[in-house]
């Protein structure tokens, strides 16, 4: 999407910061459903990934992220043999959502980072770009 | 004019500005797949913005550095195509925030050394 404005260092930061939130948010959201059960291999829930792409603005030379949606993983859901479970088929399996505990906690820690770091770009720039304004 | 009086810091303060704009850009896409981490030739791009500036011509903010940014060589290659190697780019950024600090001491320098003759003390 074309933006009208040019990007500045506060725009890029702050598209960087809400693509690292829409990841942070998935993950979040497959973790919360970790362990959640459905009675067929269809209905049980699968992990979904935030997909980035890069945005350049060719006026200022800046490229910043944006997320494009989110992708629903492939993996297949795990089946379990529970006869008692009340979510149980016929045959008594039920389908256990494929996520992965540690994968997911690993992309928050790993988000969370490239969070920090963009705020800790941008407290730099910005009192730079204060000194540059505030010298007479 | 502004050529004559900060000689060569105005520039490199210019330069230095966009330089840490293209680093931020480093870092906000160091999640992104397939994206390749650029930075300027500082020296260049403060020769060529010297050169192309210094007949009083006005030139484009961003033309002079655009021809020195130059992909990274990654030191490791990796499976998604990223090249961003977030503790290079912080520690780029880092000097590179220093030494825009350094230039406009400079600048600030020339500045106040001008506002004390103009006023005579």
């Amino acid at each position: 999407m074309p933006e009208a404005r040019p990007m500045t260092m506060f725009s890029l930061t702050q598209k960087a910061m809400s693509a690292q939130m829409v990841r942070m948010n998935a993950a979040t959201s497959n973790l919360a459903n970790a362990g959640s059960v459905a009675s067929s291999e269809a209905e049980a829930y699968r992990p979904i990934r935030a997909v980035f792409t890069t945005e350049l603005d060719r006026a200022s030379g800046l490229a910043s992220v944006r997320s494009d949606g989110l992708m629903r993983s492939e993996t297949a859901p795990t089946k379990r043999y529970d006869p008692g479970h009340p979510l149980a088929d016929a045959d008594g399996h039920v389908w256990e959502a494929p996520v992965d505990e540690s994968a997911e906690m690993v992309e928050i820690m790993e988000s969370a980072r490239q969070y920090q770091n963009m705020v800790q770009a941008l407290q730099t720039a910005k009192q730079l770009m204060l000194e540059t304004l505030r010298s007479k | 004019m502004s050529e004559a009086i900060f000689g060569i810091h105005g520039a490199a303060l210019e330069v230095r500005s966009q330089r840490m704009g293209v680093l931020a850009s480093n870092i906000a896409n160091a999640a992104t797949p397939g994206y390749k981490a650029r930075d300027i030739d500082f020296a260049a791009a403060l020769d060529d913005r010297l050169t192309r500036g210094g007949d009083g011509a006005t030139v484009d903010m961003f033309s002079g550095a655009d021809a020195h940014t130059l992909y990274r060589a990654p030191t490791m290659p990796t499976l998604d195509g990223n090249t961003v190697e977030l503790n290079r780019e912080q520690l780029a950024f880092a000097e590179n925030a220093l030494a825009y600090s350094a230039t406009l001491s400079f600048v600030q320098g020339k500045v106040n050394t001008l506002t004390r003759a103009l006023q005579g003390e």
